[in-house]
């Protein structure tokens, strides 16, 4: 007899999403093909179906689109912000109305369960833009200034790790500052930005203001090189961060980078251990891993490691991993075969290098791209899987014994985007938050995001932030 | 009865609190802007840049730790030193820049001004930067800006005081550590308030004057490692100087954050605004949950 407390399929139906065989280049208000025919497949990470077929965006396509946006720029910059503001208020309604869609659309086309995409990403999609449509007629209090004024052409390079929500980021205060947009997502996860241009469309937002153009590194490239385009955004990693800092040297071109991390989440000898269990758990298996602030390095303290990581293992079994669809799903697929090498490549690094694996057994679907969560003990400093970004559901344990280790630990890396601190001590808490080189920690919680937050790394991580006021500034001329 | 023969000033490099010599023995000539020989400079190498960096890391920690009210009373002791040697600077600005007394003058009270205006930052950027963010939840969430770290300044090569004094400032009023390069006709002055500096309370290696061949000592500070923060404003434009695009360029490696130059030489006696505060300072945001 099975276990009877074993969950039956409770499957999201996917009949709200219809998915065409093919998408063009959202350019000036209208989809357009590729000038030179090029298309490339988007596909189903965890059934590996092809699910339509997009069209690469090459030179001539980013110049269309940059010149649709530079046209509208005009119009769009002179609207008195509260035009602007009920522009993006509409979006968000629009995105609430369709956030079950949506949801459904993202799970399908990036692997994620779709409780996340239901209850994270899409609400905070919404709140993105509801919160950045009440700035775009009060820019004169942002404290910027009396008068800031937009940047110009925005050039958005996004990531697929949460496409719909990365897009929000980027385009929601771009237009509540009076910019215009040409955005380019993910080659693996274009679906919901492609979905987004209809939004825009319905709401009536001006041809040329929000402009999509799909494709791979090369449109990326080009985007970014283009010499109309006064303002970069990329999210992504770090080596090509560095790309897009050469690219753009001694130019005008203003630029935010959010790059990787690999953040340490520090568990002090007298946290709450159920807590910061489930905190651990949620900073590394949270979206499989592949989240840039991800917790991916537990720092505990030497006298409570071998409770925690018992009580860890026990919380990991229960994890389930499988369908994006189904509601009970924790952990979805990995977005990609080019990643899913990419986490068996370093896990392969950290095995030779002589660390302790352990992973959730059971079987995994047989289609697809699949990686079990992941634990690695016996871990040093030198490690390559303590050093660099895995963006999988890879954590490694290492421990320490007084605050200055832990702190010195943490510190210990090229990157600086987030930390975690576990410790029912508020005095001790802050003072390790104070120490942390990085631009969000998180005490006693991880992993939590709000467009009235701002975001973004110190260090090897990127500079700029995204979210609230701070985010605004990004995108004005101050 | 012989007339007195004048005493010259043998000009050094300030790194971590003290007055080296370059290493390299090596000296420049400095000129005015007829031509004329003023000073001999030392001529900083590239292992002189390093040891300025490490000497600016290693006073990080204690700076950045300071309390910005104490990091506020050693910006206004540097303005009480400054401004108690005004007629000497005045001396070496008028000879350093090729222009009268009178400007010279207003030049030093600018810069003595500016060192008390940015002493009154050190406790107010925080609330101006920073702020609560009502994030929709049960968490106290709130952001600061932190320094960088260690920050190198090419400093202008034209405004010798009010010009350095406008870029370090606002570098280490945040709790950053500085490394400078001083060239052309700022690089006495510059070595001169680097004693102004050395009695101002200001812990060693917090700010580390370095002069020299920009060309030489420019791309080490860009390309170093351990800087995380470059300031081009006074790189200039013309041939001869490495440009500020191979620095950006440099500086990307380990994602410096960068202060590009301006078209042309910054208006030095306008009110500077918060702008090169923030370039140096990071948002950190802190969640904790509310609740018992």
């Amino acid at each position: 007899m099975g276990n009877p407390f074993e969950y039956a399929p409770a499957p999201e139906s996917r009949a709200i999403v219809d998915i065409a065989p093919a998408y063009g280049l959202f350019i000036d208000g209208a989809f357009a093909e590729a000038t030179d025919g090029g298309r490339l497949k988007t596909v189903n990470p965890a059934t590996e179906e092809v699910l339509a077929e997009i069209a690469v965006g090459g030179e001539a396509d980013v110049d269309r689109a940059v010149k649709a946006a530079r046209k509208a720029f005009k119009s769009w910059s002179a609207l008195p912000g509260a035009q602007r503001a009920k522009y993006l208020f509409r979006i968000a309604r629009l995105i609430q109305e369709h956030a079950r869609e949506l949801a459904v659309l993202e799970s399908i086309d990036n692997g994620k369960p779709i409780r996340e995409s239901r209850d994270v990403d899409i609400p905070l999609v919404a709140a993105h833009f509801f919160h950045y449509a009440g700035w775009a007629d009060k820019l004169a209090h942002a404290g910027f200034g009396p008068d800031p004024r937009p940047i110009g052409v925005a050039g958005q390079v996004i990531p697929w790790n949460f496409p719909l929500l990365m897009l929000a980021w980027k385009v929601a205060p771009a237009l509540a500052g009076g910019n215009t947009v040409v955005l380019k997502p993910a080659e693996t996860t274009p679906l919901t930005a492609l979905r987004f241009a209809e939004i825009c469309v319905e709401a009536g937002l001006p041809n040329g203001v929000v402009n999509i153009v799909t494709g791979a590194g090369e449109t990326g490239r080009a985007l970014i090189a283009h010499p109309d385009v006064d303002k970069v955004a990329f999210t992504g990693s770090t080596a090509v961060g560095k790309e897009i800092a050469r690219t753009i040297a001694g130019t005008r071109k203003r630029v935010t980078l959010e790059l990787g991390g690999k953040a340490a989440n520090i568990v002090y000898d007298d946290a709450a251990i159920d807590s910061a269990v489930d905190g651990i758990v949620e900073g590394i298996f949270f979206n499989g891993g592949q989240v840039c602030c991800a917790g991916s390095r537990l720092l505990v303290q030497e006298s409570v490691a071998d409770e925690l990581l018992a009580s860890l293992t026990r919380r990991i079994k229960t994890l389930r991993v499988g369908d994006p669809l189904d509601k009970n799903t924790d952990v979805g697929a990995i977005n990609s075969a080019a990643q899913l090498s990419r986490i068996q490549e370093l896990v392969a690094a950290g095995e030779a290098e002589g660390a302790e694996r352990w992973s959730l057994a059971g079987e995994l679907p047989g289609k697809g791209f699949w990686f079990p969560p992941t634990v690695f003990t016996g871990v040093t400093q030198a490690h390559r899987i303590a050093r660099d970004e895995i963006f999988g559901p890879v954590l490694t344990v290492q421990t320490f014994r007084t605050p200055a280790e832990a702190v010195e630990k943490a510190n210990n890396t090229a990157y600086g985007l987030s930390a975690g601190v576990w410790t029912e001590k508020g005095a001790k808490a802050l003072w390790t938050a104070q120490r942390l080189r990085a631009g969000v920690v998180w005490t006693n919680t991880f992993n939590k995001f709000d467009p009235a937050s701002p975001f973004g790394g110190y260090k090897e991580s990127g500079f700029g932030r995204e979210g609230g006021r701070h985010g605004l500034e990004a995108y004005l001329d101050v | 009865m012989s007339e007195r023969l004048e005493v010259l000033k043998t000009y050094k490099l300030y790194v971590g609190g003290k007055f080296p010599r370059s290493e390299s023995g090596r000296v420049y000539a400095v000129t005015d802007s007829k031509g004329r020989t003023l000073a001999n400079a030392p001529r900083g190498s590239r292992k002189d840049a390093r040891d300025a960096v490490v000497a600016a890391r290693k006073a990080f920690p204690g700076w950045s730790g300071a309390t910005a009210y104490n990091r506020g009373q050693i910006l206004y002791r540097i303005a009480e030193m400054l401004e108690g040697r005004r007629e000497q600077f005045a001396t070496e600005v008028a000879a350093a820049e090729g222009i009268n007394r009178t400007k010279a003058l207003a030049a030093v009270d600018a810069a003595v001004d500016r060192w008390v205006w940015y002493a009154g930052w050190t406790d107010k950027l925080a609330q101006v930067a920073g702020g609560a963010n009502p994030v929709a939840g049960p968490f106290a969430n709130w952001s600061t800006p932190e320094p960088t770290g260690v920050v190198a300044v090419i400093a202008s090569q034209r405004s010798s005081l009010l010009g350095l004094t406008s870029a370090v400032a606002p570098v280490i009023a945040t709790g950053n550590t500085a490394v400078v390069l001083a060239a052309g006709a700022s690089a006495l002055p510059a070595l001169s308030f680097a004693e102004v500096l050395a009695v101002s309370d200001l812990p060693g290696g917090v700010v580390n004057i370095l002069t020299g061949h920009p060309a030489e000592i420019a791309p080490t500070l860009a390309s170093h490692q351990d800087v995380n923060a470059i300031d081009l404003t006074g790189v200039a434009p013309d041939a001869g100087v490495a440009s500020a695009r191979d620095l950006e360029i440099a500086a990307a490696d380990n994602l410096k954050r960068v202060l590009r130059p301006g078209a042309k030489e910054p208006d030095w006696t306008a009110d500077p605004g918060t702008a090169r505060m923030l370039a140096f300072t990071e948002i950190r945001t802190v969640w904790h949950p509310t609740g018992h």
